[in-house]
C-alpha cells in the first residue's frame, strides 16, 4: 500500500452532503478490470457535459465549467473538502482508486460512510475527519482564498491552516500504523496464518457444516 | 453470563485474534465473488504468488454486467464481455465454483446465496457489494467490502475489522394490506436519514419483522446500507429454518439437526441493552414513495412533494438540488407523478414472492400508454422457472411487459438496461442516486405492487385503493 506520512496540497471544496460513489465513479467505468485509469472519469456526470463511455478520450470531451474540479482556481487540487456521509452508497473499491488517480491524497469531511472510509484507508489515500464546526471554517477559508492550501500531518494527527491554525484529528492507530509504514494488510494477517488454523480445528468441531463449502 | 445481542453472537464466535486496541481477525465463512469487484483482487493474488486459502468456501457468479436478453449469444458489449470472461478464467484458475451465465442456478448474487442455501444462519458472509447486508435475514453476521478486503479474504479467510455499536429496530403492530417489506425499510431509513446507522450494525425486530416471510426480511436487511449500516440481521426462528431446510447447500441429516440445535441461540437475549433503539409503529405505515436524489427522500403515497425551505438549513441546498435533477415542484401529488418506465426486479425485489406480488396487481390490465418500458427481471434463473410453472410471465407478457432473463440489470444500469436523460422511472430496487440508473435517469424506488400499479396506470397510484 502507498505510504502516507505528511502531505500538503492545493484544496477544492465539495459543498453537498451524502456525495455517493456513483456519483464519484459511474458505473460504466466498473468494467474495467485495472486499479488504475479512473482519475479522468472521477465524477464524471458532473464533470463533462457530454455522456461518457470507457474506452473514448476523454480529453475532447466538454467540460462542464461550472463543476468545482473545472475551475482554473482549482486545477491541481489534491485535497478534497467535503461534508457530511460522503462515499455512501456503493462499495466499489473504485471510488477511492480514481481520487488517487486523478492525483488525490485526502479527503476531509465531518463524516464518511463506512465502506468508503475503509476502502480509503486500505489504498493510502487519507479521509479525515473534523467537527463540523472546523470544516464549515476551512469552507469559508478557501472559498475566499486563492491557493488555499492545508498541510496535513499524520503523525502528528493535525491539519494545519496556512496561517498557522492547527486542527486534531482522530484515527484509530492500527489504520495509521499501517498507513504511516505502507504496510501489507494481507501479510500482516497471514503472519497469524497458525491462529486461523488453531481456530478453523475448534470451529470444524463445533459447526463442522460451515466447512462442506463448495466444489468447483 | 452477561447478556448479548445477536450482533454480539455472531462477532464473538468468529474472532480469530483480538488487538489490545480491539481491532479483531474476524473469519469468514463463505465469501461470494461477481465479476465488478474481483478482478484486481483476483490480479493480486497472482502479483504476491498467493492462492485462496479455503477455495471451497467462495461462491462465483455473474450478475452485475450481464445482458438481460439474448443470452444464447456472446455478450456484444466488448468490455463487460471482457469482465464477465475474466471471472471464468480466475475462478477455474483457482478452483473456485461459479454458475454460468447459462445455468438455471444464475442469478443476483445476494439471492442465489439464500436460494441455494449457500447462506445458512449463524455464518460470516461478505462480498464485494454493499447489498451483501441481504443475508442477514438469515440470522448471518454479512455485510459489504471494497476490493482490497475481497482479496484480503480471499488470501486468508479473514478481514482486520472493529465492532460496530448495536442499534435495534423495533418495528412492532401489524402492516395494512398493501404495505410491504419494502414500505418499512424506507420508512425507516426516512426517519434515521441515509447516515443514521453508520457506525452499527442493525437488528431488526418487534412483531412485523416476526410476521415478514424470510423473503422480505432479505428486502429489509438488504437497504440496510441505505441507512448508512454496513450490517443488518434478523433473529433465527421456524421461518427461517422452514426456509433454509432443503436448500441444496443447506446442511441434512444429522448435520441439519446439529445445526438446528446450535441456531436456536441466535438471538439477541432477553436484557440485552442496545447502543441505540429505535421504535416504529408498523400500522401508520403507509406505501412509501421515494421523490428525491437520496434513499431518505421519501414520503407515503398519499403525501406530497416536500418544500426544501421547510428543511432543516444543513438539508436545505440538498433538497433543492434534488428537486431540480428530479424536475419536481414541492407541493405535487405524489399521485400526479406520471412516469415513463417501470423496473421490477433487483436484490431488493425480484423474488418469487416480488413477482406474485406485482402479478397480482397487474392481472387483467394493460401496461398505460405513456410507460415506453416495463420490464420484469426475475433474480435468478430459479426463480424465473418458478414463475413460469405459475404463469406469472404469462400475466405480465399479457399486459405488456418485457420478461428478462436475471441478472443487476437496470437497478444500475451497468449492462444495456437503462433510463435515457431525463427519463422517470418506477423502480424496485435500492438507489434513487443521481445517474444510478442511466445519467439524466429519475428514479422513484417503490415496493413491487406499487411498481406495478404505476405501470398499469402510468402515474403512482395508492396501492391500498387499486
Amino acid at each position: 500500500m502507498k505510504k502516507f506520512t505528511e502531505f500538503t496540497g492545493l484544496v477544492v471544496p465539495m459543498n453537498r452532503a451524502n456525495v455517493d460513489t456513483d456519483a464519484i465513479i459511474a458505473k460504466q467505468y466498473l468494467k474495467s478490470i485495472k486499479r488504475t485509469g479512473f482519475g479522468p472519469n472521477l465524477f464524471d456526470d458532473w464533470r463533462y457535459l457530454d455522456p461518457g463511455e470507457p474506452g473514448q478520450d476523454h480529453s475532447k470531451r466538454r467540460p462542464n465549467p461550472d463543476f468545482v474540479l473545472n475551475q482554473e482556481r482549482y486545477r491541481g487540487a489534491q485535497v478534497l473538502l467535503a461534508r457530511d456521509n460522503f462515499g455512501c452508497g456503493s462499495s466499489r473499491e473504485h471510488a477511492p482508486w480514481a481520487f488517487l488517480d486523478y492525483g488525490f491524497r485526502v479527503l476531509i469531511a465531518p463524516s464518511f460512510a463506512d465502506i468508503f472510509h475503509n476502502n480509503c484507508l486500505k489504498n493510502g489515500l487519507l479521509p479525515v475527519v473534523l467537527p463540523s464546526a472546523a470544516v464549515d471554517t476551512l469552507f469559508a477559508q478557501v472559498e475566499s482564498t486563492p491557493g488555499y492550501r492545508l498541510q496535513v500531518d499524520l503523525r502528528a494527527q493535525t491539519v494545519t491552516t496556512p496561517s498557522g491554525e492547527i486542527m486534531s484529528f482522530t484515527i484509530d492507530p492500527a489504520s495509521k500504523n499501517r498507513l504511516l509504514h505502507g504496510l501489507d494488510d494481507i501479510e500482516l494477517t497471514l503472519q497469524h496464518a497458525e491462529e486461523i488454523r488453531a481456530y478453523e480445528g475448534r470451529r470444524r468441531e463445533q459447526a463442522p457444516w460451515l466447512f462442506v463449502g463448495f466444489d468447483a | 453470563m452477561t447478556a448479548k445481542t445477536l450482533y454480539d453472537k455472531l462477532w464473538d464466535a468468529h474472532v480469530v485474534h483480538q488487538d489490545d486496541d480491539g481491532t479483531c481477525l474476524l473469519y469468514i465463512d463463505c465469501h461470494l465473488v461477481h465479476e465488478v469487484t474481483s478482478p484486481q483482487a483476483f490480479e493480486g493474488l497472482r502479483l504476491a504468488g498467493r492462492s485462496p486459502w479455503r477455495p471451497n468456501s467462495n461462491l462465483a457468479v455473474p450478475d452485475h454486467n450481464i445482458p438481460t436478453t439474448h443470452r444464447d449469444a456472446p455478450i456484444a458489449d466488448p468490455v463487460s464481455k471482457l469482465q464477465v470472461d475474466t471471472l471464468d478464467e480466475n475462478t477455474r484458475e483457482f478452483g473456485i465454483l461459479k454458475f454460468e451465465i447459462n445455468d438455471v442456478r444464475q442469478g443476483i448474487v445476494h439471492i442465489i446465496g439464500p436460494e441455494q442455501g449457500a447462506t445458512v444462519p449463524g455464518m460470516t458472509v461478505v462480498c464485494g457489494d454493499s447489498h451483501t447486508s441481504t443475508h442477514g435475514a438469515l440470522a448471518t453476521l454479512a455485510f459489504g467490502v471494497g476490493t482490497s478486503e475481497v482479496e484480503h479474504v480471499l488470501a486468508t479467510q479473514c478481514l482486520t475489522q472493529k465492532k460496530s455499536g448495536n442499534m435495534r429496530i423495533v418495528v412492532d403492530g401489524r402492516l395494512m394490506p398493501g404495505v410491504t417489506a419494502k414500505d418499512i425499510i424506507l420508512t425507516i431509513i426516512g426517519h434515521i436519514g441515509t447516515a443514521g446507522g453508520t457506525g452499527y450494525a442493525i437488528e431488526y425486530a418487534g412483531s412485523a419483522i416476526e410476521d415478514l416471510s424470510v423473503e422480505g426480511r432479505m428486502t429489509v436487511c438488504n437497504m440496510t446500507i441505505e441507512a448508512g449500516a454496513r450490517a443488518g440481521m434478523v433473529a433465527c426462528d421456524d421461518k427461517t429454518l422452514d426456509y433454509v431446510s432443503g436448500r441444496a447447500y443447506a446442511p441434512r441429516d444429522e448435520m441439519w439437526e446439529r445445526a438446528c440445535q446450535a441456531w436456536q441461540d441466535l438471538h439477541s437475549d432477553e436484557d440485552t441493552v442496545f447502543d441505540r433503539e429505535i421504535a416504529v409503529d408498523a400500522g401508520v405505515i403507509e406505501p412509501q414513495v421515494t421523490w428525491g436524489t437520496s434513499p431518505e427522500m421519501v414520503v407515503p403515497v398519499s403525501g406530497e412533494i416536500p418544500d426544501p425551505s421547510a428543511a432543516e438549513p444543513a438539508k436545505r441546498e440538498g433538497r433543492i438540488r434534488a428537486l431540480e435533477y428530479m424536475d419536481l415542484e414541492p407541493g405535487t401529488a405524489i399521485q400526479d407523478i406520471h412516469l415513463d418506465k417501470v423496473f421490477i426486479g433487483s436484490c431488493t425485489n425480484a423474488r418469487i414472492e416480488d413477482l406474485r406480488d406485482a402479478a397480482r396487481v397487474v392481472v387483467g390490465h394493460k401496461v398505460a400508454n405513456n410507460i415506453k418500458l416495463a420490464m420484469v427481471v426475475p433474480g435468478s434463473g430459479l426463480i424465473k422457472q418458478q414463475a413460469e410453472r405459475e404463469g406469472l410471465d404469462r400475466i405480465f407478457k399479457d399486459a405488456g411487459f418485457e420478461w428478462r432473463e436475471p441478472g443487476c440489470s437496470m437497478c444500475l444500469a451497468m449492462n444495456a438496461d437503462r433510463l435515457d436523460p431525463g427519463e422517470r422511472c418506477a423502480s424496485t430496487s435500492n438507489r434513487n442516486f443521481e445517474g444510478r440508473q442511466g445519467r439524466g435517469g429519475r428514479t422513484h424506488l417503490v415496493s413491487p405492487s406499487m411498481a406495478a400499479a404505476a405501470a398499469v396506470t402510468g402515474h403512482f397510484v395508492d396501492i391500498r385503493d387499486f
